[in-house]
């Protein structure tokens, strides 16, 4: 029986499609209060003072909270110190739970109504009278990092958190650059996206007088680090006095990974009240304070030979931090991105800077793919627009800059220049599949006699990325507060019947099913007879949580190790039950046999035995159940070729998708089934970046886009059907061989539609098109050169 | 998202609704499908004291075929005037644009009655009237009147309706023109409302009427290209001053230049579909 590689159909999505998910506003519990925020309408603004006179004796209002109950309360940490150039320590500033004296972006919070129901909170909110003395903001990061431009905090010089750099000596990439045959340089904003899980973040605050304890059920990624920081960080509770559930989570995309205020004032309001304190989010409020992603501001120069050769690449990037740093915030645009930039290539010589900036934003944080997105973003733009600088064939200019192939067991694996070092890599096989699967030259022939008043171009995009997070020793040398392993326990029922309790945490993924399957597999039972368990930490004994494309490689391997243990156990009842020597066991299909025999004994008489040891090894400890704390060797790192071709209607300026093509390596495969759902979301996602989605902000730091009738999201209707295959490539440091799939599309597919939009254009001699890619910035570049 | 707090009625016969407009003047709001009325109250940009459902009054749902005319009760839904046979035949541009809506819980929850008094000028149906010389049937307690629909937009969210007023139906000519008609729209993106969305009935060597939501404030009749068609023109020449005669309007999807542009695209989409 093997059921690794195998599409089992979701175990869990059973509950989803019939709508009995239970998500954590369906949670009820007896005398529970409903909390609404006033949220600031001004992206700066002094608080004057706030009158809740009114408010207070609205129907039903059991509370009010503003900033000045809280002055003694801690803010909100950030995980990740990142610290400047010359060891001057990173800024941070509290991030208040309520904010007291000074709004920082729209939709800081500055009073929490508490009330009967929530429809009282809603009306007693409105009756809450702030004096606000707006006073001006800034959004852009670059604008930001000007001496002169609106501060954020007050008690920085200016609004700087940190500057960065890192790769090879900055004086030689700069001369390298300079002595460059050609050299290729965009400048361009990485757009800033709004998360948009379909589930609203939501929280519910429980203390129990009687015992003294807390349970906070939140909408998370990570159960256990929001309880670390919320008892460490925030309120200063003892971390075994607090219980922490993330139960079915609708989505998360990186925004639910992050520790955040409401999380804690519940917390510390059902405290104060001895009531359970519950808010859910309205989708204004997710689009105003889910974390956002992305936010760069960058000037990227590609130096090459006059054969093409990669010679030198020059990065500078003004990252956007929002007001506040979030929980992974410092880390995304370094130690996610700067690292990133050796791409697939040989490039030598590297340098990239990043200032880190504050502007009256609301946070920015990891969002899908986190970082390298925005690496690849860079990479891929400049490789393409090289190879057409150059008149080179983009798919050419690849295949001889790419790192040759390597397996990371028989040959080491690949040092780049940023500090990183790749596991396995073997990079021609996937743009030579796709370049197949698209019938390139079929495609050029197409393009070149093209003549129905559109405009047809191929994009290209080979991309690698960093996921699997992340050895613990190695983060923490960059600055993380926390490790990176993770923990899963698996624990063999008396009846043969399995419970895993894992430290990840799935919320789209599908870990119920793939989790089983290795463990059903690895086993020899039914995968039914396979639960798993996470999300809450009384259940589980830590984790680290769902992000960065960590769950299968990290805690994946955890589960690995702990049936291990297991069998290795589980040989030695079954050879004193089979009177021989355990080296003379092999365990396979569900039994232990003696080797070159028929005898043999099975899973379920050695659990059964382990619980009932009554006939047993001599000082053998009964039960069956082992926990085990996996920290990886190193980063993943899948990479793939994807290609995009678009048509551009001349009249509109419509740019259509046609096709989309991925060849993705995410090492081995479990579940080929999720890992196609993985890779199409992602590509839905990134294409959504590419030509669709992005905040706007108003010059006084208005979001101007914050509703589903102005931010524009990709739906089915926009997207074809993608046509994606895979190499396989395992990792060479884990026991399952798997690199992660979570971000993969998402990472690759920007720059590939981009690419295609600027080829289709590539007779109107423009060098670059702002994101989202929208029909009215095409038609007007079409209309100023006609 | 919960609106403020309302008295909800729902009558089941037409003079019922308008003595309780009459009592109640601009305490009261109208509410059918509540696909506008619900989110601003919910965004809680409106508040009404009373809303009162007409959604429970048959004779409003009719779509009924008349000698010279059909008319189209006020609750009908888009859904089914998408569905409408005698619609499709005499104004294919009726179900057309119907067919359009939003999304199939719109146009299944949606009336038509609803859309015009709500008067978005992105809407799909203000085009698609004007070109079809539709007429408006109000109802009070002082009778009934019937505004043409020339005079009915009056601007941003602003129609002939008055204080106490309610839209009854919708009368649609049986004309040649509206035999020969269709209805085109670019979307805005994220809404799928209009960006542009043009209107055209015309019959051959007869009336033209070509209309234009999504471009300005104010729904509008390009009488410019109406005149040039009935004079003979091309549609390339009737078209190259789409829109030249009202204010374009700009947003984050497309500036007016682009606006503009987009409206005689379209114009030149629907002109080239009847002709």
């Amino acid at each position: 029986m093997t059921l690794i590689g195998t599409s089992v159909k979701r175990v869990e999505d059973k509950r989803f499609l019939t709508g009995k998910g239970r998500y954590t506003d369906d949670i009820k519990l007896p005398g529970m209060t409903y909390v609404c925020f006033v949220r600031s309408p001004h992206a700066h603004a002094e608080i004057k003072s706030v009158d809740i006179s009114k408010a207070g004796n609205m129907p039903g209002v059991v509370k009010i909270y503003t900033g000045a109950d809280l002055t003694e309360v801690n803010g909100v940490p950030t995980g990740w110190q990142v610290n400047f150039k010359n060891g001057d320590t990173m800024r941070e500033p509290k991030h208040p739970l309520l904010v007291a004296n000074k709004a920082r972006h729209v939709g800081d919070a500055v009073a929490m109504v508490i009330a009967e129901t929530y429809a009282q909170a809603k009306d007693a909110a409105e009756m809450v009278f702030v004096d606000y003395n707006p006073i001006p903001a800034v959004t852009n990061p670059q604008q930001a990092a000007k001496a002169d431009a609106p501060k954020v905090h007050d008690e920085f010089a200016d609004n700087l958190v940190f500057d960065w750099a890192l790769g090879n000596d900055k004086a030689e990439v700069d001369r390298a650059i300079e002595n460059s045959h050609h050299v290729t340089s965009l400048e361009f904003i990485n757009q800033r996206l709004v998360p948009n899980a379909i589930e609203p973040r939501s929280a519910i605050g429980h203390y129990e007088e009687q015992i003294d304890k807390y349970t906070l059920y939140t909408s998370t990624q990570n159960p256990h680090l929001t309880r670390l920081l919320l008892c460490a960080f925030v309120l200063g509770i003892p971390e075994h006095k607090v219980r922490v559930v993330g139960p079915d989570v609708g989505g998360g995309f990186g925004s639910k990974i992050f520790h955040y205020t409401e999380e804690a004032l519940v917390t510390w309001a059902s405290h104060q009240l001895k009531r359970p304190v519950k808010w859910t989010a309205e989708r204004r409020e997710s689009f105003l304070t889910d974390a956002h992603g992305r936010d760069h501001v960058t000037k990227a120069e590609l130096g090459l030979d006059a054969e093409g050769n990669f010679t030198a690449l020059r990065v500078k990037t003004y990252a956007n931090m929002g007001a506040y740093l979030s929980t992974f915030a410092p880390a995304v645009p370094t130690y996610l991105h700067g690292t990133l930039l050796q791409g697939l290539y040989t490039t030598p010589l590297i340098h990239v800077e990043v200032d880190a900036v504050f502007t009256h934003t609301n946070a920015v944080d990891a969002y899908r793919g986190a970082g390298r997105p925005e690496a690849t973003y860079l990479l891929e733009r400049l490789v393409d627009t090289a190879a057409l600088e150059m008149d080179i064939d983009p798919a050419e200019l690849r295949f001889k800059n790419f790192i040759e192939a390597f397996d990371g067991v028989e040959q080491a694996g690949y040092q780049t220049q940023v500090a990183l070092q790749y596991d396995s890599g073997n990079y021609h096989p996937v743009l030579q599949k796709a370049l197949e699967m698209v019938g390139y030259e079929e495609f050029r022939n197409e393009q070149a006699i093209q003549s129905n008043g559109k405009l047809l171009g191929i994009g290209f995009s080979t991309y690698i990325e960093a996921c699997g997070i992340a050895p613990s020793a190695v983060v923490g040398a960059l600055g993380a507060r926390a490790g990176l392993f993770e923990s899963a326990q698996v624990r063999v029922q008396p009846t043969g019947k399995v419970s895993v309790y894992s430290g990840s945490h799935s919320h789209g993924q599908g870990h119920e099913t793939t989790f089983a399957q290795i463990v059903a597999d690895r086993f020899g039972i039914p995968i039914e007879d396979v639960d798993i368990v996470h999300g809450d930490s009384d259940a589980v004994a830590f984790g680290m949580g769902t992000y960065g494309s960590r769950s299968l490689a990290v805690g994946g391997s955890a589960i690995v190790r702990s049936m291990d243990k297991i069998i290795e156990k589980g040989t030695k009842i079954a050879a004193h039950l089979l009177e021989a020597n355990p080296d003379d066991l092999e365990f396979a299909n569900g039994k232990w046999t003696v080797k070159g025999t028929d005898k043999s004994v099975g899973f379920g008489d050695v659990s059964l035995t382990a619980y009932v040891p009554h006939n047993y090894p001599e000082g053998l400890e009964p039960g069956l159940d082992f926990s085990s704390f996996y920290d990886p060797a190193n980063f993943t790192y899948p990479f793939g070729a994807h290609i995009a071709i678009v048509e551009i209607d001349k009249e509109t300026g419509k740019v259509t998708l046609k096709r989309f093509i991925a060849v993705d390596d995410v090492g081995n495969v479990i579940n080929p089934m999720i890992v196609d759902g993985q890779i199409h979301g992602g590509l839905a996602q990134g294409i959504g970046q590419a030509l669709h989605e992005g905040t706007i902000y108003s010059e006084d730091g208005q979001l101007i886009n914050g509703t589903y009738l102005d931010y524009v999201m990709p739906r089915a209707d926009d997207l074809p059907s993608f046509e994606i295959d895979r190499t396989v490539t395992p990792c060479p440091h884990n026991p399952l061989g798997v690199k992660g799939a979570g971000e993969a599309g998402c990472i690759g597919s920007t720059p590939a539609v981009v690419n295609a939009v600027m080829d289709a254009l590539k007779s109107y001699g423009i060098h670059d098109i702002e994101m989202p890619v929208t029909s009215e910035k095409v038609w007007n570049i079409i209309n100023a050169n006609s | 998202m919960i609106p403020p707090q309302v008295a909800y009625r729902k009558p089941n016969n037409i003079n019922e609704v308008l003595s309780l407009l009459h009592d109640l003047g601009d305490d009261c709001k109208i509410i059918a499908g509540g696909h506008s009325l619900i989110p601003v109250m919910k965004l809680r940009l409106n508040d009404p004291e009373n809303l009162i459902d007409i959604t429970g009054i048959p004779e409003l749902k009719e779509i009924r075929d008349n000698e010279k005319s059909i008319t189209i009760g006020a609750c009908a839904t888009h859904a089914e005037i998408a569905r409408n046979e005698v619609l499709r035949q005499h104004a294919p541009m009726i179900t057309t644009a119907a067919s359009m809506i939003g999304d199939i819980a719109v146009r299944n929850f949606g009336t038509i009655g609803g859309s015009i008094a709500h008067a978005d000028p992105a809407a799909d149906w203000p085009a698609v009237l004007l070109a079809a010389n539709a007429s408006i049937v109000i109802k009070s307690t002082d009778g009934q009147r019937e505004v043409d629909i020339d005079q009915f937009f009056q601007g941003m969210f602003t129609t002939a309706v008055q204080e106490s007023e309610l839209i009854t139906a919708i009368r649609i000519p049986k004309t040649a023109f509206n035999a020969n008609s269709t209805y085109v729209k670019f979307s805005q993106p994220a809404s799928r409302f209009a960006i542009v969305g043009c209107a055209a009935a015309v019959e051959k060597g007869g009336e033209a009427r070509v209309a234009f939501n999504g471009v300005s404030a104010t729904p509008f009749r390009d009488t410019a290209i109406e005149k040039a068609i009935m004079a003979g023109a091309d549609i390339e020449t009737a078209t190259a001053n789409t829109a030249d005669a009202v204010s374009v309007m700009s947003d984050h999807f497309a500036q007016s230049a682009y606006r503009k542009h987009l409206a005689a695209v379209y114009a030149r989409k629907a002109l080239s579909a009847v002709l």
